[in-house]
Formats: C-alpha cells, structure tokens, sequence
C-alpha cells in the first residue's frame, strides 16, 4: 500500500453497528463518567484511576447527602401548619425543619413590607399583577402588539406605579408645587429647539453633533417635568391616600429599586459606553471618571453617600426621599458596571462594520443604533445578565439604610418577632429568601439564554 | 494571474469620459503619526472614468481611495468631491458619502441583517425613502447582480462571492454618482473573482466613474481608461493601459509589472 499512488475503490467499506462504548447504559456510563478517568494501561495511571473514580464516588455521596438534608429540612420534617396558633412553640421541637407558618404569617410582610396598610395593599397587588401581566406578554412570542404593550410599560406604566403605590405626586402629599413643573419643561424645551434646529448643522458642528443626545435629555427634563402632572391627574382622579415609602418593604422594595436599577442602567451604560469611545475629549473623560469613581467605590458607600452625605451638598430645602435616593445610587452604580460589560460588546465589533456604515452614508448615531448596538449588545447578553442578577441580589444592601427589602425583613422584622422565636426561624427565613432571589435570578438566567439562542440564529 | 477578466467581448459605447470633473485632488499630504504615507497627490477623475490604481502593498493605494469617502482624514491639499470640498464639517462629509458608494476587500456586510435590510438600510435612514420604495430598488440592483433569489438570507449563509456582490448592490442603491473599489477581489476564491469582475464590468458599461485598488491586471486591461501606478505613497506613473503595460516609462513600475506578471 505504502507505495501505490493510484488507487480505485472498488466495493463500498460497509457500515457497522457502533461499539458498546458509543449505546446502552454501560455505552452512557462510560462516555459521561469513566471515559475520562478509567485508564488502566500503566501502574501509575491505574493509581490515579483509582483515585479518581474514589474521589468521584466521594462527592457523588456528599451531593446525595446534602440534597436529602435539604429535602428533609424543607419538606419532610418541616412544620407545616399550625393550627392551634402556638406560633413559635409549635417549631421548637426538637428535630424539625423548616417553620412554614411563620413564613405563611410573615409572607405579607415580605411581600410588601409590614407596615404597608392592609386596606390599601390592593393597589401594590395591582402592580404586581400588572408587571407579570406585561412582562409575559412581552417575553412570550407570537403575542400581537408588542411594541404597544412595551411601550406602555416603559411610559403609563411606570407613571401607574408611581401613583398608585405612592398615592401622590409628592412623597409627603404635599401640595403640588407648580415651580418643579414648569422648570424641566421649560428646560425641556429650549433642549428640544437647541436638538431640533441644531440638527442641520445651522448652530455649528458641536450642537449637530449632539443633537440627538440632546434630544433625548428633553425628553428627560419634559417627561420629569410632565409626569408629575399625570400622575397628579391620575391620582385626583382615584384620590389614593399617600403611603410613605417608609412604609414600604420586602418583595415590594426588592422590585422597585431592582427594575428601576435595571431600565436605568441600561440606556445609561450604553450612553456611557459610546462616550467613553468618544473622540470628543471632554465627553471622553466625564465618562472615564464617571465609570473608574462609581466603579471603584462598594456600593455600600454609595448608598451611605446616597443617604447620608447628599445632605450636606444640596440646600437644605430640597429633602429627597430615601429611597429615591437609594434608586438613584443603585442605578448610577449598576450603569457603570453596565458601561463596561457594554464596551467589551462594542470593541468586539470589527472596524468594517463601522467602515460599512460610514460608506452608504449613515450618520453617526444611525451607525451606532441600527449596525453596532444590535450586534455588540447581543454579543454581551451574559454580561448584561449577569449584571442584572447581580444588581437584583444587590437592592439587599439597602437595609444598610434601613429600608427593609425581602432580605431586611426577614432579618430585622420577621426575624426579631418574639411570637415566632424558635431554633429554626432563622434557617427557614433565610432558606425562603434564597428560593425567592434565586427563582428571579433563574428567570432572567433562562430568559437570556433564550435570547441568545434567537438573536443567534440569523446569522451564526 | 489570468490576462483577462472576462472572455466575452466588452461594450465600450457607454465608457465614455465627460469633461465634467467628478474628483480633484490638489497637493494632499496625508501622515499616520510621523509616517508620510501619501506624498504629495494629484489627481483629476472625470465623470465615466475607470481608474484602476495598483502598486505594492504599503504604497498607500488604499489609503488614497479611503480618503476619498473620508474613512481616512488628509492633513494637507485639498479632496473635491463633486464639486464639495471634504472638511471636518460633517454635514460636507455625510453628502459626500451617501453619493460616493464603496467596497471593501471584506465585504463588510451587517451580519444581523438580511441581504434586502442590509440593501434598504441607508436609502431609508439616509435618504428618507419610504420601505416599499427602498426594497424595490433593492430588488432591482439584487437582480443587477444576479442574486435577487438570496434576498431573505442572512450574509453569513452566502458565498465570499455573493456577498461582494451584495455588497456591490448596497452600495448601488444609494445611487452613487463614483464607486470606489477597495481590492474587491483580493479576499475571495479564484472560481468567485469571475462573478464580482462581471459585475464590476457591467457597471463599468454603464457609464459609472469608478476608482478600483486591484491586481487584477486583466480587469485594468480590458476596463480601465487610466491605470495609476503608485509606490511609497506617490503616485509614480499613470496612463493608458495599452501603453502603461505595454511601455512602462518608470524603471519601478517595469519591476512590479515583472513581479505580477511574470514576464
């Protein structure tokens, strides 16, 4: 053969069934389990075979072990009622596990907060119902509207929210000050006009440069201006009774400020992002020292900042909400994170897409809304995600300013509830939260993965 | 390298050159850093001139023609395209662009768009035309270069060959008055050079003043009207083809003929 140089075939090879290796059980044992670690050809590798299939056994009795532990704390010999209303008493038995009615007795504090009055909590269910109303809508495929229904949930909605947890356009209910509207509309405007007519290039070339990001900062002045005004509308026409935001608490908490953290972030990171790619120094360098200040500091500290220091730097009169203050510190932090899980997607993008699109003419923001962002954002939907998770497991540091979110309140409140003490509050408390946390964490984990997989499936 | 870029016989009735000048270049310097890499250019283009511009790698050949459409920034001398001067007003440089269409050695599709969106993209965002309007156009430059039926698909399911085409017809849709050609050939398969010549040669029947970086001698041959020699960011020699093939007058361009050549 060695030396034949031209060759026939004459006869088809034939086709033969697999080996036992590649079917059956043994075929599945072998590929997923002993191929790796069964090789029995030398004394050496027979030793580390050995102990690799020891060590495999080892941790496969651990992993059984714990997840029986689990199984038995949380449901076997869980408490499961408590009929006599012995609270408490009845989970203080030795040898049971996890105290159901405690967290049954506590489930409307931790979805809403304790204090949230009972009468008016229709409202945050309402919300609620809402959310996972639109949110469905949006991430199930084949529903019609889409763009309406998303729409309606990043402009009325968020309003509804406000107005129908909050109960007035003004945290205390105050009268509502006519000043705090027209000066961001008026702002609004001349931002409109400067965008606007700026566009052609009339007022220079740096006002035509910016004019669609001044644009979009009109809409944030008018739309700050004009919700107040909805919102008023909206409020005088229910006529809800305010409820403080000290008052809120739990699930209630973890959700605002984790969306609002979420939207925010977003369009802030990509804003950021493209600024810090910018060849405009100054735009440049605002958002280096923006992103490497935020990025470099715990969030802890911003919350502190956030909560405690801002006072010192505002006039006296202007008296933030906590918690708003709280929303904006989670927000600014996680767009700087966002920022730079986004730059990673934009230096992934070869310069001919950009060379593409400058050639036919786009300007621009057109290069960067319809060939860069769409290809450098889904190129970066773990990133993204991954920022989201954590950001969501981050609103828990807010009780570091007493604002209680799910976490809070199963630590400070339910946890410090004489009527439930018993050695096994604790855990139950703490093993609820981590189901709730990691079932909202768990959805957005898939939901991205779904979207990879659809936004891939063009052109990959 | 095949001496010629197609076999069939070439209609030369439309290649005519006007008086109207569709490109001035005057004096223009360009330097990366330190680094001069075009010394001094000048260089007219009249409207249904075919220029082909060779030249060894590094001689700014590319850069020349990149600076043309503003991918590239000249320091010095002046770029007139069309009667508008490139300046860093934008406004210059968007007109500019949307009337000069261009080809890459690497296609540079938008990879998450389908042949027709990555057609229609620029004529609506750029020249405001309704999407109906936008996808007949499409559809005709897509039969132009003969692919109407791979509309729907996404540019990484095509050939390296088909996608210059598509992008050929992309940049066609913006209408462009000058094509420039950036070694469109230079990243495809033999068998697939054949398909993106004809389509270059068609345009070239058409009356469209283009400006082409190649080495394909045969295409300067047949098609051109000015083949422009440079080396080291000058321009060294420019003429006829007949005459710049047959009689180079500069000891460089008789080597790098030599060279690709082979004789």
């Amino acid at each position: 053969m060695s030396n034949q140089t031209a060759y026939v075939r004459r006869e088809d090879a034939p086709l033969l069934p697999p080996p036992a290796s590649e079917q059956g059980i043994m075929g599945w044992l072998w590929q997923n389990v002993l191929s790796s670690m069964a090789n029995f050809g030398s004394l050496s590798a027979a030793i580390v075979s050995l102990l690799m299939i020891f060590l495999t056994f080892v941790f496969g009795f651990v992993l059984v072990w714990m997840t029986w532990k689990f199984v038995d704390f949380t449901i076997l010999s869980a408490v499961w009622s408590d009929p006599e209303n012995l609270g408490g008493a009845i989970c203080s038995v030795e040898g049971v596990g996890a105290c159901w009615p405690y967290i049954k007795k506590w489930f409307y504090g931790i979805m809403v907060g304790n204090e949230y009055p009972r009468e008016q909590v229709w409202r945050v269910y309402t919300i609620y119902a809402l959310l996972a109303a639109g949110i469905t809508w949006l991430i199930v495929e084949g529903l019609p509207w889409k763009k309406y229904v998303g729409l309606f949930m990043l402009t009325i909605f968020p309003i509804l929210t406000f107005v129908f947890l909050n109960g007035s356009p003004i945290d205390d209910g105050e009268s509502f000050n006519i000043g705090s509207t027209w000066v961001p509309l008026a702002i609004g405007g001349v931002l409109i006009g400067l965008g606007l007519f700026g566009r052609n290039g009339s007022m220079g070339a740096v006002v035509e440069a910016f004019s669609p990001a001044l644009l979009v900062l009109s809409f944030v002045f008018i739309a700050y201006g004009i919700i107040p005004l909805f919102a008023g509308a909206i409020d005088s026409a229910f006529g809800f009774e305010v409820v403080r935001t000290s008052k809120w608490g739990g699930l209630l908490v973890t959700l605002v400020v984790a969306i609002t953290g979420i939207i925010v972030s977003l369009p802030l990171g990509i804003l950021l992002a493209l600024g810090r790619q910018s060849n405009a120094p100054l735009i440049k360098w605002v958002c280096v020292i923006f992103i490497e200040v935020v990025r470099g500091i715990p969030l802890i500290s911003v919350l502190f900042f956030a909560s405690v220091m801002l006072q010192y730097f505002l006039p006296s009169d202007i008296d933030f909400n906590k918690l708003l203050r709280a929303l904006i510190g989670v927000a600014l932090f996680a767009s700087a994170y966002m920022a730079e899980v986004i730059r990673g997607g934009l230096q992934a993008m070869p310069k001919g897409q950009y060379e593409g699109g400058m050639s036919v003419g786009l300007s621009y923001w057109q290069q960067m809304r319809l060939i860069i962002l769409p290809q450098a954002l889904t190129t970066v939907i773990p990133g993204i995600v991954n920022t989201f998770i954590g950001l969501f497991k981050d609103t828990t540091l807010v009780m570091i300013i007493s604002i209680f979110d799910v976490l809070g309140i199963i630590q400070f409140k339910a946890g410090k509830d004489i009527l439930w003490y018993s050695p096994v509050t604790g855990p139950t408390g703490y093993v609820f939260a981590a189901l709730l946390f990691w079932v909202f964490c768990f959805g957005m984990s898939r939901y991205s993965l779904h979207m990879e997989r659809k936004l891939h499936r063009g052109h990959r | 390298m095949s001496k010629v870029a197609t076999d069939r016989s070439i209609d030369r009735s439309k290649m005519k050159v006007s008086d109207k000048v569709a490109i001035e270049i005057n004096g223009m310097n360009k330097w990366y850093g330190s680094f001069h890499v075009l010394r001094d250019i000048n260089l007219t283009v009249n409207e249904g001139e075919r220029i082909v511009i060779a030249g060894p790698s590094g001689s700014g050949k590319s850069t020349l023609i990149r600076c043309i459409n503003r991918l590239e920034e000249h320091q010095k001398g002046q770029i007139i395209v069309d009667g508008t001067e490139l300046t860093s007003d934008l406004k210059n440089i968007d007109k500019i662009r949307s009337e000069v269409g261009m080809c890459f050695q690497h296609f540079n599709l938008f990879p998450h768009l389908t042949i027709l969106e990555n057609c229609t993209l620029a004529p609506i965002w750029v020249r405001k035309m309704p999407k109906k309007d936008a996808e007949e156009i499409a559809m005709h430059f897509l039969k132009k270069v003969k692919i109407p039926e791979q509309a729907d698909k996404y540019p990484g399911q095509l050939s390296g060959g088909q996608q210059q085409r598509v992008a050929i017809a992309r940049s066609l849709c913006m209408q462009p008055r000058i094509m420039l050609f950036d070694e469109p050939t230079s990243a495809l398969d033999p068998e697939m050079i054949k398909e993106v010549l004809d389509t270059m040669i068609e345009l070239a029947e058409e009356g469209m003043t283009m400006l082409c970086v190649t080495h394909e001698m045969g295409f300067a041959r047949q098609v051109a009207n000015r083949v422009i020699f440079m080396a080291e960011g000058q321009v060294i020699e420019q003429n006829e083809p007949e005459e710049f093939f047959n009689n180079p007058k500069s000891e460089r361009t008789r080597q790098f003929l030599d060279q690709i050549l082979g004789h």
